[in-house]
């Protein structure tokens, strides 16, 4: 950017212009006379809870969506109710939080479907190749034109996505939520192409709900609460606490680790707390020794883990998604069998035993995908509140209603979900009220040990504080917590230890006081490795 | 039985399988399940039937053939594209409604339940052995023809993105309806040949002369991993099998009925991943949001 933001009252200069921007779904207003405006040259971050609208207004700007009401300036000109291919010969290109990318086609197959090269007749391949490699060593966004996109680690595959915008002349680059599946150093480097494309004047819109990236990476900041825009924010003249206080309006206690390490002596089970510090003589409430777990093409997914977790502890795990996370939670559940090793709940061996046995002795799990093993969407939220309690909710082999409604009166209540109707079919709820449900469950019963496997993913910031209250409650009440996190800071902002998971194996584990983001990172990644036990 | 006749035998019945697996192969590279390949192929051999009878030429008789295909093809791709129907209860209810369909315009036509009179032909040289009919040189070329089609060409490669993720496809400006809408037309103008090709050798339609022939041409698209020239080797491994139950009939060698097992056997084995792991398009069978 060369020249600072220039004051609102000069048209031209904005390369994005949205206003009353209207849209409804049914009797759900996503956009409120929304407003957006996005000066040509700079990053600006577009924060809010989910729900918020966010999505909807960028379907709006990349004409998957037309608006009720308000009006859409690209570049000072009127283009309100566009087209997809519209938008993309004006140049907005979007980087989508779930790749668009076509696993089978190799990377330039990808970067130039829909505007493939042919001659005489048959699609160009090498010109393809060759097009993609210019545009990859002109951009700096390093890419094997021919490698298929099955076979790219998550942060190649969001490069080609990059790629794939450019190649098609975008000059307004909207990406939204795209460090959600990266390691620190990718989010390093992705920011180093962010600002290679602000230079080289383009404009890039970034979707997100992490408060640290926007500190980070942006230079404006428009907050969304409840489809409305409520506030519009210049970076340098803002701190993490103000956007919060926007996005949900009212303050939040913010999880960062700075503030609970500051706060950890005082608060009942926060990191340092020693609240349960009787409990380090006392037997593991989990004990996994030397697990192997097979993939489904018979790879090692996990790789001889050894971990035990006392109760009133919370273990994390760390590290880049795909690196055996999954796998190990699922295997802790009893949804994958384990190859060799063994697991010990409160000290009776579990192994062998199915996913029934390992509740009914005191295992809760909050599924990494609520909506593939959370919830089944199409039942009601009481329903959902009972799913693998029906026994304890039967009399004579037949449920009782009453009860079942009486618990959802009560889980509703404890853990707010919103809207409090008991019938509602779990699709109707928010990502964060649906993740509460599944939290209602797991942690509404007697349980000892809980899986909590990405236990705040896709969710807004209102949840996140709940729900990271309610593991540390958990903590306070003496259970043990296996904590499985693509977000470095909340397993570091919950976390008694730490462990650093990498191709299957604890590459590290470490103390919560020793372990910080550089670190973790290098660990993350594979740089560094020692084989360690947690 | 000599070689070359083996050869010739095989063929012959090869070629209706070749059609039908090429047309099932497009249509489920582009996520369309193709469950409808035998509803196809009797269409297209009364269509063909027909126009033959009363045109009294066989080429006709193909264009009609063809134009059956069609017809059930896009109504195969209006229920589940614009419906978003279940594919396999489409696919299903395709092959009823072409069951009876012909069996009511065969009485219509030809006032009997049970076959047509005897039409015109291709291939009327005895000595040619079946060698002079187009179709059988139509058949052969079909799966080398869309291969490249489908990995050669723009359109393929469009196909291809369909079949896998539609979002992305339609995210970068492809229309995902109207490449599957093609995908399935010709898909049953593909598998309808086959038909075609069964009632002008046989010189005469009969009710349900298609005898189960499309849920092989199915296997053969499973068992060929969903690449057309596999598929179509697929085809005359089965077409070979069958050839050689035939022969076995009667001899006390094998019982027959393990040899026609073949094509059954084969594809549960692929499914079951023994040769390679049978991977479908990814987003075949989907119907989306």
């Amino acid at each position: 950017m060369t020249t600072p933001a220039p004051a609102s009252t000069e048209r031209g200069a904005y390369a994005i212009r949205m206003q009353g921007i209207d849209k409804s779904f049914g009797p759900v207003r996503a956009n409120r006379e929304a407003t957006l405006e996005v000066v040509t040259g700079e990053i600006h971050a577009l924060v809010g809870e989910n729900g918020a609208g966010k999505s909807t207004l960028m379907r709006i700007l990349g004409g998957l969506q037309k608006p009720d009401a308000g009006t859409l300036e690209v570049n000072g000109r009127d283009v309100t109710g566009w087209t997809t291919s519209d938008a993309i010969a004006a140049g907005i290109g979007v980087v989508h939080q779930h790749f668009m990318l076509v696993s089978t086609l190799t990377v330039a197959e990808n970067i130039v479907l829909g505007e493939e090269p042919v001659s005489g007749g048959r699609f160009d391949e090498a010109r393809a190749n060759s097009e993609v490699e210019a545009l990859s060593k002109e951009t700096g966004l390093k890419v094997s034109a021919d490698r298929r996109i099955a076979d790219l680690s998550v942060g190649e595959a969001q490069r080609v996505e990059i790629l794939k915008t450019l190649f098609r002349g975008a000059r307004i680059l909207v990406l939204d939520e795209p460090t959600a599946v990266l390691s620190p150093p990718e989010v390093r480097e992705l920011w180093t192409v962010l600002r290679r494309l602000r230079e080289g004047g383009g404009t890039i819109v970034l979707i997100t709900h992490r408060l640290d990236e926007v500190i980070d990476i942006s230079d404006t900041i428009t907050v969304m609460r409840a489809g409305e825009t409520v506030a519009r924010l210049r970076t340098s003249e803002t701190t993490p606490a103000q956007i919060a206080k926007a996005m949900v309006g009212r303050d939040v206690a913010l999880t960062s680790r700075d503030e609970i390490s500051a706060l950890g002596a005082s608060m009942p089970g926060g990191a340092g707390s020693t609240e349960f510090k009787a409990s380090s003589d006392m037997s593991s409430a989990l004990n996994v020794t030397e697990l192997v777990v097979l993939g489904s093409r018979g790879t090692h997914e996990v790789d001889g883990v050894t971990l035990s977790i006392r109760p009133g502890e919370i273990l994390g795990i760390a590290g880049v998604e795909g690196n055996g996370q999954t796998e190990l939670i699922e295997a802790l559940a009893g949804l994958r069998p384990c190859a060799s090793g063994s697991i010990r709940l409160d000290g009776h061996d579990v192994t062998y035993k199915s996913v029934a046995e390992r509740r009914s002795a005191g295992l809760s799990h909050i599924p990494e995908d609520r909506h593939r093993r959370g919830l089944i969407l199409d039942y009601s939220i009481a329903d959902n509140l009972v799913l693998g309690l029906q026994e304890a909710f039967s009399t004579r082999g037949m449920l009782n209603g009453a009860n079942i409604s009486s618990n959802a009166k009560r889980q509703i209540e404890a853990f707010d979900i919103r809207p409090p109707s008991a019938v509602l079919p779990a699709r109707a709820l928010s990502g964060g009220n649906q993740q509460k449900v599944v939290v209602a469950r797991e942690m509404g019963r007697e349980f000892s040990v809980l899986l909590a496997s990405q236990p705040t993913r896709g969710v807004d910031v209102g949840a996140i504080e709940f729900i990271h209250s309610r593991l540390r409650e958990a903590r306070a009440a003496g259970k043990a917590v296996l904590l499985v996190s693509a977000e470095l800071n909340e397993v570091l902002a919950l976390s008694d230890r730490v462990a650093v998971m990498y191709r299957g194996r604890f590459a590290a584990v470490l103390p919560v006081a020793e372990a910080t983001e550089d670190v973790l990172g290098e660990y993350m990644i594979g740089m560094k490795t020692d084989e360690a036990v947690a | 039985m000599n070689p070359f006749d083996f050869l010739t035998q095989t063929l012959r019945i090869a070629i209706p399988y070749l059609f039908a697996a090429s047309g099932g192969v497009i249509a489920e590279r582009a996520g369309i399940i193709s469950l409808s390949l035998e509803g196809y192929m009797l269409t297209g051999a009364f269509s063909a039937t027909l126009g033959t009878f009363y045109s009294g030429s066989p080429w006709i008789g193909l264009l009609c053939g063809i134009l059956g295909g069609l017809v059930f093809g896009l109504i195969h791709a209006l229920a589940t594209i614009r419906y978003r129907a279940d594919q396999v209860v489409v696919g299903i209810a395709i092959n009823l409604l072409a069951i009876g369909v012909t069996r009511f315009f065969l009485q219509l036509a030809f006032e009997s339940s049970s076959n047509s009179p005897r039409i015109e032909g291709f291939g009327a040289s005895a000595a040619a052995r079946g060698f002079d009919n187009p179709l059988l040189w139509m058949g052969l070329l079909s799966a080398p023809v869309l291969a490249f089609f489908l990995y050669k060409t723009r359109y393929g490669l469009r196909v291809r993105a369909v079949g896998e993720h539609p979002d992305a496809a339609a995210s970068v400006g492809i229309s995902v309806a109207r490449i599957r809408y093609l995908s399935v037309a010709l898909s049953g103008m593909l598998a309808a040949l086959g038909g075609v090709f069964l009632a002008l050798d046989q010189h005469q339609f009969t009710d349900q002369m298609t005898a189960g022939r499309g849920f092989i041409a199915v296997a053969a698209v499973i068992f060929g991993r969903w690449d057309p020239v596999r598929a179509a080797l697929a085809c005359l491994l089965f077409a070979a099998a069958e050839t050689l139950q035939i022969q076995l009939q009667g001899t006390e060698v094998i019982a027959s009925q393990f040899v026609s097992m073949i094509p059954y056997v084969l594809t549960i084995i692929a499914l079951a991943g023994v040769v390679g792991r049978a991977v479908p398009p990814a987003a075949l069978g989907k119907t989306g949001e």
